[in-house]
Protein backbone atom coordinates (compact mmCIF):
# COMPACT_ATOMS: atom_id res chain seq x y z
CA UNK A 1 0.00 0.00 0.00
CA UNK A 2 1.39 3.38 -1.04
CA UNK A 3 1.51 6.32 1.34
CA UNK A 4 1.98 9.75 -0.18
CA UNK A 5 2.38 13.10 1.56
CA UNK A 6 1.74 16.34 -0.30
CA UNK A 7 0.31 19.84 0.12
CA UNK A 8 -2.68 19.49 -2.23
CA UNK A 9 -4.41 16.33 -3.38
CA UNK A 10 -6.15 17.01 -6.68
CA UNK A 11 -8.93 14.57 -7.52
CA UNK A 12 -9.21 14.43 -11.30
CA UNK A 13 -6.46 14.73 -13.92
CA UNK A 14 -8.52 16.54 -16.56
CA UNK A 15 -7.47 19.92 -17.96
CA UNK A 16 -8.66 21.82 -14.90
CA UNK A 17 -6.98 19.43 -12.44
CA UNK A 18 -3.72 19.71 -14.39
CA UNK A 19 -3.85 23.51 -14.57
CA UNK A 20 -4.50 23.59 -10.81
CA UNK A 21 -1.01 22.06 -10.41
CA UNK A 22 0.39 25.09 -12.27
CA UNK A 23 -1.44 27.68 -10.19
CA UNK A 24 -0.49 25.85 -6.98
CA UNK A 25 3.11 25.48 -8.17
CA UNK A 26 3.50 29.22 -8.70
CA UNK A 27 2.74 29.56 -5.00
CA UNK A 28 5.18 26.76 -4.07
CA UNK A 29 2.50 24.25 -3.16
CA UNK A 30 3.12 20.63 -4.13
CA UNK A 31 0.39 18.55 -5.74
CA UNK A 32 -0.49 14.90 -6.06
CA UNK A 33 -3.12 14.10 -8.69
CA UNK A 34 -5.43 11.06 -8.56
CA UNK A 35 -7.62 9.83 -11.40
CA UNK A 36 -9.74 6.73 -11.98
CA UNK A 37 -8.62 6.68 -15.61
CA UNK A 38 -5.23 5.22 -16.48
CA UNK A 39 -4.07 8.37 -18.32
CA UNK A 40 -4.18 12.12 -17.66
CA UNK A 41 -6.49 14.42 -19.61
CA UNK A 42 -9.90 13.23 -18.44
CA UNK A 43 -12.60 13.61 -21.09
CA UNK A 44 -10.14 15.27 -23.45
CA UNK A 45 -7.98 12.15 -23.65
CA UNK A 46 -10.71 9.58 -23.17
CA UNK A 47 -13.55 10.88 -25.30
CA UNK A 48 -12.39 13.42 -27.87
CA UNK A 49 -8.58 13.61 -28.17
CA UNK A 50 -8.80 14.37 -31.91
CA UNK A 51 -11.53 17.00 -31.66
CA UNK A 52 -10.55 20.66 -31.98
CA UNK A 53 -11.40 23.12 -29.21
CA UNK A 54 -11.92 26.72 -30.27
CA UNK A 55 -12.48 28.61 -27.01
CA UNK A 56 -9.13 28.39 -25.26
CA UNK A 57 -7.81 31.98 -25.07
CA UNK A 58 -4.83 32.44 -27.36
CA UNK A 59 -5.44 29.23 -29.29
CA UNK A 60 -7.71 29.79 -32.33
CA UNK A 61 -7.87 26.01 -32.57
CA UNK A 62 -6.24 23.29 -30.51
CA UNK A 63 -6.82 19.54 -30.52
CA UNK A 64 -8.03 18.28 -27.14
CA UNK A 65 -5.14 15.80 -27.00
CA UNK A 66 -2.62 18.57 -27.75
CA UNK A 67 -4.07 20.79 -25.03
CA UNK A 68 -3.45 17.98 -22.55
CA UNK A 69 0.14 17.57 -23.79
CA UNK A 70 0.72 21.31 -23.45
CA UNK A 71 -0.68 21.32 -19.92
CA UNK A 72 1.61 18.44 -18.95
CA UNK A 73 4.56 20.44 -20.28
CA UNK A 74 3.36 23.57 -18.48
CA UNK A 75 3.17 21.85 -15.07
CA UNK A 76 6.37 19.80 -15.44
CA UNK A 77 8.55 22.34 -13.51
CA UNK A 78 6.38 21.73 -10.45
CA UNK A 79 6.98 17.97 -10.46
CA UNK A 80 3.47 16.80 -9.64
CA UNK A 81 3.07 13.16 -8.68
CA UNK A 82 0.23 10.95 -9.90
CA UNK A 83 -1.88 7.97 -8.92
CA UNK A 84 -3.66 6.92 -12.10
CA UNK A 85 -6.16 4.11 -12.68
CA UNK A 86 -7.42 4.31 -9.09
CA UNK A 87 -10.72 5.93 -8.18
CA UNK A 88 -10.81 7.87 -4.94
CA UNK A 89 -12.99 6.21 -2.38
CA UNK A 90 -12.72 7.55 1.11
CA UNK A 91 -11.88 10.86 2.76
CA UNK A 92 -10.85 11.26 6.38
CA UNK A 93 -10.48 14.63 8.09
CA UNK A 94 -7.90 14.56 10.85
CA UNK A 95 -8.00 16.59 14.06
CA UNK A 96 -5.29 18.98 12.83
CA UNK A 97 -7.50 19.92 9.84
CA UNK A 98 -5.51 17.89 7.31
CA UNK A 99 -6.92 15.03 5.26
CA UNK A 100 -6.24 11.46 4.23
CA UNK A 101 -7.63 10.59 0.79
CA UNK A 102 -7.86 6.86 0.06
CA UNK A 103 -8.29 5.18 -3.30
CA UNK A 104 -10.11 1.94 -4.04
CA UNK A 105 -6.71 0.26 -4.32
CA UNK A 106 -5.77 1.41 -0.81
CA UNK A 107 -3.32 4.17 -1.76
CA UNK A 108 -3.30 6.85 0.94
CA UNK A 109 -2.61 10.50 0.26
CA UNK A 110 -1.99 12.73 3.28
CA UNK A 111 -2.61 16.40 2.38
CA UNK A 112 -3.57 19.76 3.81
CA UNK A 113 -5.97 20.65 1.02
CA UNK A 114 -8.22 18.57 -1.26
CA UNK A 115 -9.20 19.96 -4.65
CA UNK A 116 -11.97 18.09 -6.45
CA UNK A 117 -11.65 18.56 -10.20
CA UNK A 118 -13.64 15.48 -11.09
CA UNK A 119 -15.42 16.72 -14.23
CA UNK A 120 -18.33 14.45 -15.06
CA UNK A 121 -17.47 12.24 -12.11
CA UNK A 122 -16.60 8.61 -12.55
CA UNK A 123 -18.35 6.23 -14.90
CA UNK A 124 -20.46 3.74 -12.94
CA UNK A 125 -22.61 0.86 -14.22
CA UNK A 126 -26.15 1.88 -15.09
CA UNK A 127 -28.63 -0.02 -12.94
CA UNK A 128 -32.02 -1.04 -14.33
CA UNK A 129 -35.09 0.00 -12.36
CA UNK A 130 -35.99 -3.36 -10.82
CA UNK A 131 -37.43 -3.43 -7.32
CA UNK A 132 -35.17 -4.94 -4.60
CA UNK A 133 -32.29 -5.30 -7.06
CA UNK A 134 -29.91 -3.74 -4.55
CA UNK A 135 -30.78 -6.40 -1.98
CA UNK A 136 -28.92 -8.99 -4.07
CA UNK A 137 -25.90 -6.89 -5.02
CA UNK A 138 -22.86 -9.08 -4.34
CA UNK A 139 -25.31 -11.89 -3.56
CA UNK A 140 -26.08 -12.90 -7.11
CA UNK A 141 -26.43 -9.57 -8.91
CA UNK A 142 -23.27 -8.21 -10.57
CA UNK A 143 -23.04 -5.13 -12.77
CA UNK A 144 -19.78 -6.08 -14.42
CA UNK A 145 -17.80 -9.20 -15.09
CA UNK A 146 -14.53 -8.91 -13.22
CA UNK A 147 -13.54 -12.58 -13.29
CA UNK A 148 -15.51 -14.89 -15.60
CA UNK A 149 -14.33 -17.89 -13.54
CA UNK A 150 -16.66 -16.65 -10.81
CA UNK A 151 -19.55 -17.82 -13.01
CA UNK A 152 -18.21 -21.28 -13.88
CA UNK A 153 -20.94 -23.96 -13.66
CA UNK A 154 -23.47 -21.33 -12.56
CA UNK A 155 -26.90 -20.59 -14.01
CA UNK A 156 -26.59 -17.05 -15.31
CA UNK A 157 -28.94 -14.51 -16.88
CA UNK A 158 -27.32 -11.59 -18.72
CA UNK A 159 -29.51 -8.68 -19.71
CA UNK A 160 -28.65 -5.98 -22.25
CA UNK A 161 -28.03 -5.54 -25.95
CA UNK A 162 -24.78 -3.62 -26.20
CA UNK A 163 -21.32 -4.88 -27.01
CA UNK A 164 -20.45 -5.93 -23.49
CA UNK A 165 -23.65 -8.02 -23.19
CA UNK A 166 -22.83 -9.74 -26.50
CA UNK A 167 -19.14 -10.23 -25.76
CA UNK A 168 -19.68 -11.72 -22.33
CA UNK A 169 -22.48 -13.97 -23.60
CA UNK A 170 -20.10 -15.39 -26.21
CA UNK A 171 -17.24 -15.71 -23.76
CA UNK A 172 -19.19 -17.31 -20.92
CA UNK A 173 -21.38 -19.68 -22.95
CA UNK A 174 -19.01 -22.61 -22.49
CA UNK A 175 -18.27 -21.70 -18.89
CA UNK A 176 -21.72 -21.44 -17.34
CA UNK A 177 -23.99 -24.35 -16.59
CA UNK A 178 -26.82 -22.45 -18.22
CA UNK A 179 -26.66 -19.03 -19.85
CA UNK A 180 -29.60 -16.87 -20.89
CA UNK A 181 -29.37 -13.52 -22.68
CA UNK A 182 -32.41 -11.26 -22.32
CA UNK A 183 -32.66 -8.30 -24.70
CA UNK A 184 -35.52 -5.83 -25.00
CA UNK A 185 -35.10 -5.42 -28.78
CA UNK A 186 -35.23 -7.79 -31.70
CA UNK A 187 -31.89 -6.80 -33.19
CA UNK A 188 -28.45 -5.91 -31.86
CA UNK A 189 -26.70 -2.73 -32.88
CA UNK A 190 -23.35 -3.87 -31.57
CA UNK A 191 -20.55 -5.37 -33.65
CA UNK A 192 -22.36 -7.35 -36.43
CA UNK A 193 -20.09 -10.40 -36.08
CA UNK A 194 -20.82 -10.62 -32.33
CA UNK A 195 -24.56 -10.34 -32.97
CA UNK A 196 -24.40 -13.08 -35.65
CA UNK A 197 -22.40 -15.30 -33.30
CA UNK A 198 -24.94 -14.89 -30.49
CA UNK A 199 -27.83 -15.71 -32.83
CA UNK A 200 -26.11 -18.84 -34.12
CA UNK A 201 -25.22 -19.95 -30.59
CA UNK A 202 -28.88 -19.62 -29.68
CA UNK A 203 -29.91 -21.70 -32.69
CA UNK A 204 -27.45 -24.41 -31.70
CA UNK A 205 -28.80 -24.42 -28.17
CA UNK A 206 -25.57 -23.26 -26.52
CA UNK A 207 -27.40 -20.35 -24.92
CA UNK A 208 -30.99 -19.30 -24.33
CA UNK A 209 -31.84 -16.09 -26.12
CA UNK A 210 -35.01 -14.24 -25.12
CA UNK A 211 -35.71 -11.22 -27.33
CA UNK A 212 -38.35 -8.48 -26.97
CA UNK A 213 -38.23 -9.08 -23.23
CA UNK A 214 -37.08 -7.49 -19.99
CA UNK A 215 -36.08 -8.79 -16.60
CA UNK A 216 -38.71 -7.25 -14.34
CA UNK A 217 -38.37 -8.99 -10.98
CA UNK A 218 -35.70 -10.61 -8.84
CA UNK A 219 -36.44 -13.22 -6.18
CA UNK A 220 -34.66 -15.05 -3.37
CA UNK A 221 -34.42 -15.40 0.40
CA UNK A 222 -30.86 -14.38 1.27
CA UNK A 223 -29.27 -14.64 -2.12
CA UNK A 224 -30.65 -14.41 -5.63
CA UNK A 225 -32.60 -17.53 -6.63
CA UNK A 226 -34.70 -16.56 -9.63
CA UNK A 227 -35.59 -13.74 -12.01
CA UNK A 228 -38.84 -13.01 -13.79
CA UNK A 229 -38.57 -12.22 -17.47
CA UNK A 230 -41.53 -10.44 -19.02
CA UNK A 231 -41.62 -12.07 -22.45
CA UNK A 232 -42.97 -9.88 -25.26
CA UNK A 233 -43.81 -7.50 -22.43
CA UNK A 234 -46.88 -9.58 -21.65
CA UNK A 235 -46.01 -13.08 -20.41
CA UNK A 236 -44.06 -13.51 -17.17
CA UNK A 237 -41.56 -16.36 -17.22
CA UNK A 238 -39.54 -17.30 -14.16
CA UNK A 239 -35.97 -18.57 -14.52
CA UNK A 240 -33.99 -20.11 -11.66
CA UNK A 241 -30.55 -18.53 -11.54
CA UNK A 242 -27.41 -18.18 -9.46
CA UNK A 243 -26.42 -14.89 -11.06
CA UNK A 244 -28.07 -12.00 -12.85
CA UNK A 245 -25.76 -9.63 -14.74
CA UNK A 246 -27.47 -6.49 -16.08
CA UNK A 247 -25.06 -4.90 -18.61
CA UNK A 248 -26.51 -1.51 -19.51
CA UNK A 249 -23.41 0.56 -20.06
CA UNK A 250 -21.90 3.22 -17.86
CA UNK A 251 -23.23 6.52 -16.63
CA UNK A 252 -21.22 9.37 -15.12
CA UNK A 253 -21.91 9.72 -11.40
CA UNK A 254 -20.32 11.59 -8.52
CA UNK A 255 -19.50 8.21 -7.01
CA UNK A 256 -18.10 7.99 -3.47
CA UNK A 257 -17.57 11.78 -3.35
CA UNK A 258 -21.33 11.96 -2.86
CA UNK A 259 -20.85 10.61 0.67
CA UNK A 260 -18.12 13.01 1.78
CA UNK A 261 -20.56 15.41 3.43
CA UNK A 262 -20.28 18.06 0.73
CA UNK A 263 -23.21 20.30 -0.03
CA UNK A 264 -24.60 19.19 -3.38
CA UNK A 265 -27.02 20.69 -5.88
CA UNK A 266 -28.22 18.80 -8.96
CA UNK A 267 -25.40 16.26 -8.74
CA UNK A 268 -22.73 18.96 -8.55
CA UNK A 269 -20.75 20.36 -5.61
CA UNK A 270 -21.93 23.73 -4.38
CA UNK A 271 -19.08 26.23 -4.00
CA UNK A 272 -18.45 29.78 -2.85
CA UNK A 273 -17.36 31.80 -5.89
CA UNK A 274 -14.95 33.86 -3.80
CA UNK A 275 -12.45 30.99 -3.79
CA UNK A 276 -14.37 27.88 -5.01
CA UNK A 277 -14.34 26.43 -1.52
CA UNK A 278 -16.97 23.90 -0.49
CA UNK A 279 -18.85 23.74 2.79
CA UNK A 280 -15.95 21.72 4.27
CA UNK A 281 -12.96 23.95 5.07
CA UNK A 282 -9.91 22.76 3.13
CA UNK A 283 -11.90 21.14 0.33
CA UNK A 284 -12.34 23.00 -2.96
CA UNK A 285 -14.21 22.00 -6.11
CA UNK A 286 -13.30 23.39 -9.53
CA UNK A 287 -14.34 22.76 -13.12
CA UNK A 288 -17.37 20.86 -14.38
CA UNK A 289 -18.01 19.14 -11.04
CA UNK A 290 -18.97 22.33 -9.16
CA UNK A 291 -21.98 24.59 -9.37
CA UNK A 292 -22.81 28.16 -8.39
CA UNK A 293 -25.15 30.83 -9.70
CA UNK A 294 -24.06 31.58 -13.26
CA UNK A 295 -21.90 28.47 -13.60
CA UNK A 296 -20.65 27.75 -17.11
CA UNK A 297 -19.14 24.36 -17.85
CA UNK A 298 -16.20 25.62 -19.87
CA UNK A 299 -12.53 24.69 -19.62
CA UNK A 300 -11.56 28.35 -19.45
CA UNK A 301 -13.87 28.92 -16.46
CA UNK A 302 -12.25 25.93 -14.75
CA UNK A 303 -8.82 27.52 -15.29
CA UNK A 304 -10.02 30.73 -13.65
CA UNK A 305 -11.46 28.75 -10.75
CA UNK A 306 -8.11 26.98 -10.31
CA UNK A 307 -6.30 30.33 -9.94
CA UNK A 308 -8.68 31.60 -7.26
CA UNK A 309 -8.63 28.27 -5.45
CA UNK A 310 -4.83 28.35 -5.29
CA UNK A 311 -4.61 31.76 -3.61
CA UNK A 312 -7.14 30.63 -1.00
CA UNK A 313 -5.42 27.27 -0.45
CA UNK A 314 -2.17 29.20 0.12
CA UNK A 315 -3.65 30.64 3.31
CA UNK A 316 -4.26 27.12 4.61
CA UNK A 317 -0.89 25.69 3.65
CA UNK A 318 1.15 28.76 4.65
CA UNK A 319 -0.99 30.33 7.39
CA UNK A 320 1.84 32.58 8.58
CA UNK A 321 2.81 34.01 5.20
CA UNK A 322 1.10 36.88 3.45
CA UNK A 323 -0.18 36.16 -0.02
CA UNK A 324 1.39 38.24 -2.78
CA UNK A 325 0.25 37.82 -6.36
CA UNK A 326 3.23 36.83 -8.52
CA UNK A 327 3.27 37.61 -12.22
CA UNK A 328 5.06 35.03 -14.36
CA UNK A 329 6.23 37.81 -16.68
CA UNK A 330 8.09 39.39 -13.76
CA UNK A 331 9.24 36.31 -11.88
CA UNK A 332 9.25 33.60 -14.50
CA UNK A 333 8.60 30.06 -13.34
CA UNK A 334 10.52 28.96 -10.29
CA UNK A 335 10.90 25.22 -10.42
CA UNK A 336 9.97 23.25 -7.33
CA UNK A 337 12.50 20.67 -6.27
CA UNK A 338 11.52 17.18 -7.31
CA UNK B 1 -39.80 32.04 -42.65
CA UNK B 2 -40.51 31.57 -38.96
CA UNK B 3 -37.74 32.33 -36.51
CA UNK B 4 -38.85 29.81 -33.91
CA UNK B 5 -40.66 26.49 -33.68
CA UNK B 6 -42.82 24.96 -31.00
CA UNK B 7 -41.86 21.86 -29.05
CA UNK B 8 -44.18 20.15 -26.58
CA UNK B 9 -43.26 18.25 -23.45
CA UNK B 10 -45.91 15.77 -22.34
CA UNK B 11 -46.27 15.44 -18.58
CA UNK B 12 -47.26 12.28 -16.72
CA UNK B 13 -50.92 13.30 -16.67
CA UNK B 14 -50.96 13.82 -20.44
CA UNK B 15 -50.80 17.61 -20.25
CA UNK B 16 -48.53 19.13 -22.91
CA UNK B 17 -46.32 22.11 -22.11
CA UNK B 18 -45.51 24.29 -25.12
CA UNK B 19 -41.97 25.57 -25.52
CA UNK B 20 -40.71 28.05 -28.06
CA UNK B 21 -37.39 27.08 -29.61
CA UNK B 22 -35.53 29.74 -31.62
CA UNK B 23 -34.08 28.58 -34.92
CA UNK B 24 -31.15 30.98 -35.09
CA UNK B 25 -29.11 29.70 -32.14
CA UNK B 26 -28.10 26.23 -33.33
CA UNK B 27 -29.69 24.71 -30.23
CA UNK B 28 -30.40 21.07 -29.53
CA UNK B 29 -33.69 19.94 -28.03
CA UNK B 30 -31.71 19.07 -24.88
CA UNK B 31 -30.55 22.69 -24.59
CA UNK B 32 -34.11 23.94 -25.06
CA UNK B 33 -35.32 21.58 -22.31
CA UNK B 34 -32.54 22.70 -19.96
CA UNK B 35 -33.16 26.37 -20.73
CA UNK B 36 -36.77 25.82 -19.70
CA UNK B 37 -35.64 24.16 -16.47
CA UNK B 38 -36.88 20.68 -17.16
CA UNK B 39 -35.09 18.02 -15.08
CA UNK B 40 -32.68 17.01 -17.81
CA UNK B 41 -29.19 16.45 -16.48
CA UNK B 42 -27.28 16.20 -19.76
CA UNK B 43 -24.14 15.51 -17.78
CA UNK B 44 -21.88 15.14 -20.82
CA UNK B 45 -23.02 18.37 -22.43
CA UNK B 46 -24.23 16.89 -25.71
CA UNK B 47 -21.71 14.27 -26.78
CA UNK B 48 -24.11 11.29 -26.72
CA UNK B 49 -22.10 9.54 -24.03
CA UNK B 50 -24.25 9.73 -20.90
CA UNK B 51 -27.89 9.30 -22.02
CA UNK B 52 -29.07 11.64 -19.27
CA UNK B 53 -31.14 13.60 -21.82
CA UNK B 54 -33.14 10.59 -23.00
CA UNK B 55 -36.61 11.41 -24.38
CA UNK B 56 -39.37 9.39 -25.97
CA UNK B 57 -40.68 11.02 -29.15
CA UNK B 58 -44.49 10.84 -29.07
CA UNK B 59 -45.22 12.84 -32.22
CA UNK B 60 -43.00 14.33 -34.90
CA UNK B 61 -42.38 14.97 -38.56
CA UNK B 62 -39.28 13.51 -40.08
CA UNK B 63 -36.47 13.27 -37.55
CA UNK B 64 -32.76 13.39 -38.35
CA UNK B 65 -31.10 9.97 -38.68
CA UNK B 66 -29.37 8.56 -35.65
CA UNK B 67 -25.60 8.56 -35.53
CA UNK B 68 -23.97 5.26 -34.54
CA UNK B 69 -23.03 6.82 -31.21
CA UNK B 70 -26.63 7.70 -30.41
CA UNK B 71 -27.99 4.35 -31.59
CA UNK B 72 -25.42 2.48 -29.57
CA UNK B 73 -26.10 4.52 -26.45
CA UNK B 74 -29.86 3.96 -26.74
CA UNK B 75 -29.26 0.25 -27.23
CA UNK B 76 -27.59 0.00 -23.84
CA UNK B 77 -30.46 1.68 -21.96
CA UNK B 78 -32.70 -0.70 -20.03
CA UNK B 79 -35.93 1.23 -20.60
CA UNK B 80 -35.58 2.76 -24.08
CA UNK B 81 -38.51 2.39 -26.47
CA UNK B 82 -38.73 2.21 -30.26
CA UNK B 83 -39.10 5.98 -30.41
CA UNK B 84 -36.43 6.88 -27.89
CA UNK B 85 -33.90 9.56 -28.81
CA UNK B 86 -31.14 11.46 -27.08
CA UNK B 87 -32.44 15.03 -27.09
CA UNK B 88 -28.89 16.39 -27.38
CA UNK B 89 -28.70 14.86 -30.85
CA UNK B 90 -31.89 16.54 -32.12
CA UNK B 91 -31.04 19.95 -33.61
CA UNK B 92 -33.78 22.57 -33.56
CA UNK B 93 -34.72 22.89 -37.26
CA UNK B 94 -38.00 23.84 -39.02
CA UNK B 95 -38.68 20.11 -39.58
CA UNK B 96 -38.97 19.63 -35.82
CA UNK B 97 -41.92 22.05 -35.45
CA UNK B 98 -44.66 20.38 -33.42
CA UNK B 99 -42.37 17.77 -31.87
CA UNK B 100 -43.88 16.13 -28.78
CA UNK B 101 -41.55 14.41 -26.33
CA UNK B 102 -41.75 12.78 -22.95
CA UNK B 103 -38.71 13.10 -20.69
CA UNK B 104 -37.59 9.61 -19.71
CA UNK B 105 -36.54 8.83 -16.16
CA UNK B 106 -32.89 8.12 -15.60
CA UNK B 107 -31.89 4.54 -14.98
Amino acid sequence: MDKITTDICIVGAGPVGLFAVFEAGLLKMRCHVVDALPAVGGQLSEIYPKKPIYDIPGFPEVLAGDLVKNLEQQIAPFHPTFTLGERVDDLEKLDDGSFIVRTVAGTEIACKVVVIAGGLGSFEPRKPAIEHLDKYEKNGVEYMVRDPEHFRDKRVVISGGGDSALDWTIFMAGLCKELTLVHRGTTFRGAPESAAKVLSMAEEGQINLILKSNVTEVHGEEKLEAVTVMVDNTTPHQIEVDNFIPLFGLVPKLGPIEDWGLELEKNAILVNTEDYSTNIPGIYAIGDINTYPGKLKLILCGFHEAALMAQSAYNIIYPDKKFVLKYTTVNGIQELQA
Amino acid sequence: MKDAINIYVEQDGGERIELEAPLDMNLSVMEVLKANEFPVQAVCGGMAICATCHVEVLQSGELPDMSDDEAYMLETLPHATDTSRLSCQLRVTPELDGLVVRIMPEA
